[in-house]
Order: C-alpha cells, then structure tokens, then sequence
C-alpha cells in the first residue's frame, strides 16, 4: 500500500524527525531529553519511511545496515567508558574538557565522554529498533 | 495518589495473569506487555510521586529549588521501558517464526522439544 | 608404563621438572622462616580483597602452619619427583603433573590462610582438584564413581562449612581468625556458638573421613598410588585436622566440643584399625591406617591439654612421615610386581634391596618402635592422653588402636619382602627407577633423624605449632626417647606385645573380622542407595515442576511469586491500616478509567486490533501518569515505545490467526491472577505508606550539576553516575535485536512444518 502523498511527505517528515531527535539528544543532559528518546525518535522516522514506501526503500534511505549502526553505538558506549582509563579514573567516570576556559562558567563548550557515552546509546536504540521493526515488516 | 496508583498496579497484574495462562502465545504477549508497564509503575510509585515537578535543576542553581520528583526510580524505569520493548519484540518475533514452524499459536500443541510420547 | 628405550624420561621435560623444583622452591622458602616461628613470631601478610565485606587476601604463618606447609612441600617435591618415574609415558602425564601441583598449592594456601573466606576458597580448592586427581584414570567407572562419591561428601562439608563461617564471621564481627581468637570476649560464650561448632565439625568430618562419613576415603585408591601417598599424609585428609587444630583456640575447649571429639576420633581409629587388619590390598590397608590416624588427631584435639596437643602435633609429622613413605613404597611393589596383593607377594627383598630397607625402616616409626621418632609419637599421645578429662577411653581407644598398627605396620612393611611368595607375581620384580626411590629413602631417614635428635621438629614446629593450637603458651612435652619408666612406657610394652600377637595371629583375625563385616552395614552401598534416592527425588519432582505445558509453567511461577509476596507481607506485620485514599480530580479519574478500561479490552477481546488497541490505551494512559508525576522523560519514551510496539503488532499480528473464542471464564486462572494483583496492590500499599530512604536521590540532586555538570538529573544518573548499567542495558536491546534478526533471517524455515 504505497500512497504518493504518504511517501513525500514520508521524506519531508524523515528530515524533520531526524533532526528533532538530534536535537532531543544534544539537550538530554540539561532538559527532557537524551540518548533513548532521540534514538527512539530517530528510528519511528526510518519507521514512518517504512510504512510509507517500504521497507527497501527506508534501508535505501538509511545507506547503512541498521544492526552495523547498534553495533557501532554499543562499541562508542564502551570506548567512552574505557577513555577514564586513559587517566586511571575507574572505567565510566565521565571526563570533561574545557575548551576556552577552565570551568563551565569560563569555557566556550566543553569536550566530554557523557555526550559520547550518550551517543552511543542514540545510535544502539535507533539500530536495534530499525533492525527490530524493519526485519519484521520484510518477512511478514 | 499512591494508593490509587496501587490499585491500577492490582488491575494491570490481575488481567496480565490472567491472559498469560490463557495458552494462547498472542495472549501471552498481550499479558507480556501489561505485566512490563504494571512492572514500571511499581518501580515509579515505590519512589513515591511528586506532583508536577520534573527532576530538574533551573539555570543558576546548584541543585533543584524545592520538593522534585524522585529521579532514581525514573532513571530505572526509561531503561526498563525499552529493555522491556527488545524482549517484547523478540518474543513477537519468536512467536511469528513457531507459528510458521508448527502452524498453531496454542502453547500445549507446541510439543517439538517435549513429545507426548517422551514424557513419563 | 615403563618408557620405550631411548626415549628421555618425563622427569627432564618442563612438565616434570617444574613442578618439583616449585615445590623444592617452597619448601626451602617455608624452612627459612622456621628460626622465626621457633622465637614465637607469627608472620602476617595481608592484601585487600573486598574491603567493602572486610575480606582481605590475608596469610599467616606461625608453628602450626609451618609444620603443614613443611610437610606439604617437602613431601610434595618428593611425590611430583616420584610421579615422574611413575607415570613417565603416561599419555596425561603433563595433566597429572598440573593436577598434582595445584592440589599442592591449594593445600598450601588452605594452611596459610588466616581470612575465613579465603581459606574457605583453598577449601573447595582442594575439594576440586581432589577430584580430578582421584578421578584421574577416568577411563574406569570405578574411578570416576569414587571422585564423585569423595567430591560429593567433601563438598556438602564444605557448604556447612561456609555457612559455619558466616556465621561465625558475622557474630564475631570479623573475617579475619587472627583478630577473632584475639578477642576478649571467649567466642564459646556466645549464644551462637552451638550452630558454629557443628557446621564446622560437619566440615572438618566430611574433609577428614571421621565416621559415619569415613567411606569415601578408601575409594579414593582409585587414584594413582603417588596421589594415594599425598593425599593421606600431608593434604586433603588432613584438612579437616587442620580446621580442628586452626579453630580450637575459637571453638575448643568446652565440654560438647572434648567429648564429640573423643567419641568420633576414638570410634573412627578403633573401627578404622579393625577394617585395616581385615584388607588383604596393601593400599588398602594403608587407607584404612590414614583413618586411624585422622580419629586419633581428632581425639588428642578434644582437650586444651599441652601434653595431648603435643602428642596430636609430634603424631602428625610422624604419621605423615610414614605414611608418605609407606604409599610410596606400596607403589614402588605396585609398579615392580604389578600386584598389591598381600597374600601373593613375597621375596621381595632379595630382588628389591633398597626398597626392602626404606620399607623396613618406615615400618619400624610406623610399628613405633624405638630409636625412631614414631615411639617419641607414641610415648607422648599415652602422656597427654592420661591427662585428659576420660582418659581410660581416650588411652583405650589409642592402645587398640596402635596395637592394631603395630600388626599392620608389619604385614604392609615386612610380610611381602621377607615371607616366600604366596604365588605366581604378574611381573618379574626388579629395583625401581631412583626417583621413585628417593621418596622413600628420604622419609625413612626423617624418621630414623628425628627420632634420634627429636629436637630438630620440637624446637621449629612442635612447640609453636602447641602453642598456635592452643592459643597462648601452654605446658609442652619435651621430645625425647627415653622419659624413664613411666605409664606410658608401660603402655608402649603392651602395645608391642599385643601386637606381636595379633601379627602372629592375623589370617585368623581377618577370616573373623570378614565375617564380621558381612553382617555390618555397608555404608558405601547405603551412599548408592542414597544417591539413586536422590535422583529418583530429582525425576520426580522434575516431573511435576516441569511437566512441558507453559501454562503449569506459569502456574508454578505465579504460585511462588504469591506465596513470597504473602510471606513478605507478613513478615512486615501484614497492612495495619487502611491507607488514605486521596480525592481525584477528573484528570486522574480519566487516567484510571483508561486503564480499566484498556486492560479490559485486551483481555475479553477476540478481535486482535481491538485487543491492541486496549493495550495502546493502556500504555498512553500509564504515560499520562508519567507526565502528571514530573517526569517527562519516562513519559516520551513510554510514548514512543508504545507507538512502536502498536505498529510492530500491527504488522505480525496480522499475519498470525485470530484469537480463539473463550467459553466463560477461567475460573481457577482467574482465581490465580486475582491472588497476584491483589498481593501486588497490598504490598506496594505498604512499601509506599511508609518513610522512604531518599540517601542516593539527594546525593544525585546536590552532586548532578556541580559535580556531572547536568541539569536533567535522570539523564545524568543513565549516562554519567550510572553509566556501567545503561551500557549493560543496552547490550541487551543490542542482543534482543540481534536474536530477533537471527530468527528473521536465519534459517530457510517455510518447508518445516
């Protein structure tokens, strides 16, 4: 069942989901927000693509295998974790640069590995999700 | 509220239990799903409720202004709620393949590792 | 097994060596440290461990340690060294070697350890690797069954005995035994000392074969002869010993302890004594001579006597000694003659010199004879056992019992080297390889040594070993040969004259004793019988629990969860009142509408779209309480999620048949689900009627911003305070999607139904 009106709008609304959940990502750490629901928001866009024109057509869309994409996230998680170890703190203790200046007031924006650890997150719910939901809908 | 929130809790397990003894697999995942959100809700009430006032720290502040939400149980239930969807998932997911593999959704007829014949 | 010629021996590859110059190595490093505990130092070492449940890897050496760790190096070297001509072109030789050496640090660490927890970890230790070793020719059934049956045994004393330790641990309020026996308070005064006791005797009886659970040890001869020698004089069977001696100065030293100990160790080496006499396999008899050996150990431990732990400790060393000795020279005969056999063997001497005189020296201390330090051993347990509350029976049961092993001594030691051969041997006997002998020679001259210059073990290891045993300084028997005539050198005459005649009159004994013993109980076939009940207990009960159906499955399952519910509920005093119930504004009567409502859609819908959409309506509805109660977070992602699984529904549930039509309601289901809600509501009633401990959520609301640099704590608590756990968790999502895509995709599955 694939309607004209459906799949452009299907890609006008995958840009915008895709950069709304982005957005939920970055504020996740001061507002509502964060590496679950961007990734769960990320992955209803592939989804509504799906519905729309396909499950062919979203993996076109999405250039990349989704379970290569969760794979990906969970090595990012892991990596920011093991990065303490770098300055012997124990594994998954945040770290913070300063860039600009010498605290958060000072400093321009910072470098950190909890943005990174939440990136990672992002990335494994969107694939997992995506792989979850596409597979399906391919082999019903 | 807690005590409302409790009898909601009651309901939730009552008809989950209820669906998943009922041997039909679509069933049990109907009960599957409920049992996970009664399950949460447990999770949320134990921290007790704070009305309308989110975990938040305004700007300029160092920690919240007055009474918040309890963030704990709020951080243990968002994961419990998309852990509880990949097993969900995967439950529906193996459901649909022993349905295609043995053509019936009645739990009791799904005898492919336990036969009739074996069992004593 | 003799190796083909030209082939290098085992004993030069690195599997051979190794072991031997570790266990040398060891030994050494232990004999440095003697001029040290002979001064009354202990030497303490200790690393953190898990400081949060105050476990600290911590070690200790003082006079009864070093006597243990002596006599298990030394006679380990000796063993491994003996086991390369043993076993060399064995096709495991290597394993064996790595069994071998492990038992011996397990052994090692078990001695040295002063954390309760640690030497509950060389325990098992040893428990394990007793087992591979003892089950080593796992070709045979007969080997593999005595490993189990040892494991087995060993094994439940040792869950009593963790729990005796943690029990112990907590009501001493420390883990470490140093800092418990330093305690003003005498542990034996507290109230829950009885349980202590008797899970620790539970231990150190199982370890130690006392009887009733002495069958295990006699089996464990399925193990190769240099493990037999190992096992039964400076390790595993003496484990339970050294738990007894380690544990008296805490436990010891009260009535119920003294007279159980009398009662098991006396009855142990008399019974023991008698079932060894009757045995016509040398290793057999020999087994059963360990046992006596354990249950006099025990006896002498009853009593906070110096002059009877002297004996207990002097015995040790000497029956090691012996014992060693005596295996090894029963696998030398073994590996020569290829039969054990006593009634076969004979003429030995002529063909095996220097085994004949190891042997003859060995049997002389084992016999007890003087000038060899087994009389010195003796002389001293009849001293301290005179001295000890119901002496007749504690030196009634030692004279039987060495009487008895004055005989044994002499049918294992001389019989088969002086006697003619009773018949045709297997093999033609001939001298073994000098590592086999070295053994032997060696123990036999310790023996000879020490009971010429007793001073030698008295000094370094008897003396502080007394001390350590009891706790503080104690009145110490000097070891010397000659006491002047005295009771107990009485008693060692009768000894000797009571077993020249029971040698003398032996085959009779053994033809009576066999008689005997077919009337008796057969413990070892009373423990197949228990073992074949046990798992006729498993199949049933398995039968029941497991009976293939989900549904009883679930049964089962909702049944426990109400049963630890209600127990929950009722250990907290059950619900003492009912709690207030707020009045709703329409917001929240709304919300709890559409629950009810949803799941009541769910569960009596045979329309699989509309039981979904309940189930949808559910979920907003639980989102909804998520946004009323300040959290936005759970609330999105709960949105989100059950779009999600709506659409994923959507798309299988189709695809799938319709929902059958039920006839009425399921009442005992019904029944089942009500109880479960009901116990769910009531305790969570109770769980948030009362106080709540905010600790970590005030932690993470002042540390959040200052400390993490984030305002939406929740997001801080998932990605920074506790973001081990949210990676955790999400591997699982990780795992679940894989699993499903596995399924998806995986194999071709259409043509197999």
């Amino acid at each position: 069942m694939k309607s004209i009106i459906l799949m452009t709008a299907a890609r006008l609304l995958l840009v915008l989901m895709l950069v709304f959940s982005i957005f939920m990502l970055l504020r996740g750490h001061n507002e509502p927000g964060g590496g679950f629901i961007g990734g769960l928001i990320g992955a209803t866009a592939f989804i509504v693509q799906a519905v729309a024109a396909g499950a062919a057509e979203a993996r076109r869309v999405l250039r990349v295998s989704p379970e290569a994409l969760a794979m990906v996230g969970l090595g990012i998680a892991l990596a920011s974790g093991l990065f303490a170890g770098v300055v012997f703190d124990p594994p998954f203790t945040g770290q913070w640069h300063w860039v600009g200046g010498d605290s958060y007031e000072t400093a321009a924006f910072s470098l950190n590995t909890v943005l990174v650890f939440d990136v990672g997150v992002y990335l494994v719910v969107l694939g997992s999700v995506l792989s979850l939901a596409l597979s399906l809908e391919e082999e019903v | 509220m807690e005590p409302v929130l409790a009898i909601v809790v009651g309901v939730l397990m009552t008809a989950s239990v209820y669906l998943m003894l009922s041997g039909n697999m679509l069933r049990f995942l109907f009960g599957l799903i409920l049992i996970s959100n009664a399950a949460n809700l447990v999770i949320f009430t134990g921290g007790r409720l704070t009305p309308g006032a989110p975990a938040l720290i305004p700007t300029g502040a160092d920690s919240p202004p007055g009474e918040v939400a309890n963030a704990l149980p709020q951080a243990l239930v968002l994961t419990a709620i998309v852990i509880g969807f990949g097993l969900l998932a995967f439950a529906l997911v193996l459901v649909f393949r022993a349905y295609q593999s043995l053509g019936t959704l009645e739990a009791d007829d799904m005898r492919v590792a336990e036969p009739e014949e074996d069992r004593k | 097994m003799a190796g083909t010629p030209g082939r290098r021996s085992d004993l030069y590859t690195i599997s051979g060596a190794l072991p031997v110059l570790i266990a040398a190595a060891l030994f050494v490093w232990f004999l440095g440290m003697a001029p040290a505990v002979a001064d009354g130092e202990v030497l303490r070492w200790a690393i953190p461990w898990v400081p949060s449940l105050d476990i600290s890897i911590s070690f200790v050496v003082d006079g009864l340690s070093l006597s243990f760790a002596l006599l298990i190096t030394g006679i380990g070297a000796l063993v491994l060294l003996y086991s390369c001509a043993y076993l060399d072109g064995h096709e495991h030789f290597s394993r064996f070697m790595l069994y071998l050496t492990l038992f011996m640090l397990s052994m090692l660490g078990l001695v040295v350890a002063d954390n309760l927890i640690v030497l509950f970890v060389f325990w098992e230790l040893t428990t394990i690797t007793s087992y591979l070793l003892i089950g080593f020719s796992h070709a045979a059934p007969d080997s593999r069954r005595s490993a189990l049956q040892a494991l087995l045994v060993t094994a439940a004393g040792g869950l009593a005995l963790l729990a005796g330790m943690i029990l112990l641990g907590v009501s001493a309020g420390s883990f470490e035994l140093s800092e418990i026996r330093a305690m003003d308070e005498p542990f034996t005064e507290h109230a829950m000392y009885l349980p202590v006791l008797i899970l620790f005797l539970l231990g150190a009886f199982t370890k130690s074969a006392q009887f009733p659970f002495h069958f295990w040890l006699p089996n464990a001869m399925a193990a190769p002869t240099p493990v037999s020698a190992y096992l039964h004089s400076a390790t595993m069977v003496k484990g339970g010993v050294y738990l007894l001696a380690r544990m008296h100065p805490t436990l010891g030293a009260t009535e119920i302890w003294t007279w159980t100990l009398i009662l098991f160790g006396g009855f142990t080496a008399v019974f023991a004594m008698v079932m060894a006499l009757r045995q016509t396999d040398l290793k057999l008899a020999l087994a059963y001579t360990t046992l006596m050996a354990l249950g006099t150990l025990t006896l002498f431990l009853a009593a906070p006597v110096g002059y009877a732990i002297t004996g207990m400790m002097t015995f040790l060393i000497v029956h090691s000694l012996y014992k060693a000795g005596m295996f090894l020279v029963v696998g030398i005969i073994d590996h020569e003659t290829g039969t054990r056999d006593a009634r076969l063997l004979g003429g030995l001497a002529r063909s095996m010199p220097v085994t004949t005189l190891a042997a003859a020296v060995i049997g002389l201390s084992m016999a007890g004879l003087p000038p060899f330090v087994g009389f010195i051993g003796k002389e001293i347990l009849y001293a301290g056992g005179l001295e000890m509350p119901g002496a007749v029976l504690v030196v009634g049961a030692a004279l039987i019992a060495n009487i008895l092993l004055f005989a044994t001594a002499f049918i294992v030691a001389f019989k088969p080297f002086w006697r003619p051969a009773g018949g045709e041997l297997p093999k033609t006997p001939h001298e073994g390889p000098w590592p086999m002998l070295a053994g032997p020679l060696i123990l036999a001259a310790c023996g000879l040594a020490f009971g010429l210059i007793p001073w030698v073990i008295g000094g370094p290891l008897v003396t502080p070993g007394v001390h350590a045993v009891l706790g503080r300084e104690g009145t110490v028997a000097e070891l010397t040969l000659w006491h002047g005539i005295n009771l107990p050198l009485i008693l060692s005459l009768v000894t000797f004259a009571g077993g020249t005649a029971v040698y003398l009159r032996h085959l009779w004994l053994r033809a009576r004793i066999a008689e005997a013993e077919a009337r008796l109980i057969d413990f070892d076939e009373r423990w197949d019988r228990f073992l074949d009940g046990l798992k006729a207990v498993a199949a049933w009960q398995t039968r029941i629990l497991q009976s293939g159906y989900l549904t009883n499955y679930l049964m089962w399952i909702f049944a426990t969860m109400s049963a630890t519910l209600l127990v929950t509920i009722a250990a907290r005093g059950g619900i003492d009142r009912v709690p207030e119930f707020p009045t709703l504004d329409l917001t929240h009567w709304i919300v709890v509408a559409l629950v009810i409502a949803g799941s009541a859609v769910a569960v009596f819908s045979i329309s699989r779209i509309a039981a979904i959409a309940g189930l949808g309506v559910v979920g907003i509805a639980v989102a909804l309480i998520f946004v009323l109660y300040g959290a936005p977070d759970v609330a999105i992602t709960q949105l989100l999620v059950e779009m999600l699984i709506v659409v994923l529904f959507a798309v299988a549930a189709l695809h799938l048949p319709l929902l059958p039509k039920e006839h009425g309601v399921r009442k005992v289901h019904a029944g089942v689900a009500l109880v479960v809600g009901g116990l769910t509501t009531a305790l969570l009633m109770m769980a948030s009627d009362g106080p709540i401990d905010r600790n970590l959520t005030d932690y993470f609301e002042v540390t959040s911003w200052p400390e993490a640099f984030g305002r939406n704590i929740v997001n801080v608590i998932l990605v920074d305070f506790r973001a081990l756990d949210t990676f955790g968790e999400i591997a699982v999502v990780v795992i679940a999607a894989i699993g499903a895509y596995a399924l998806l995709k995986g194999a071709p599955e259409k043509e197999a139904s």
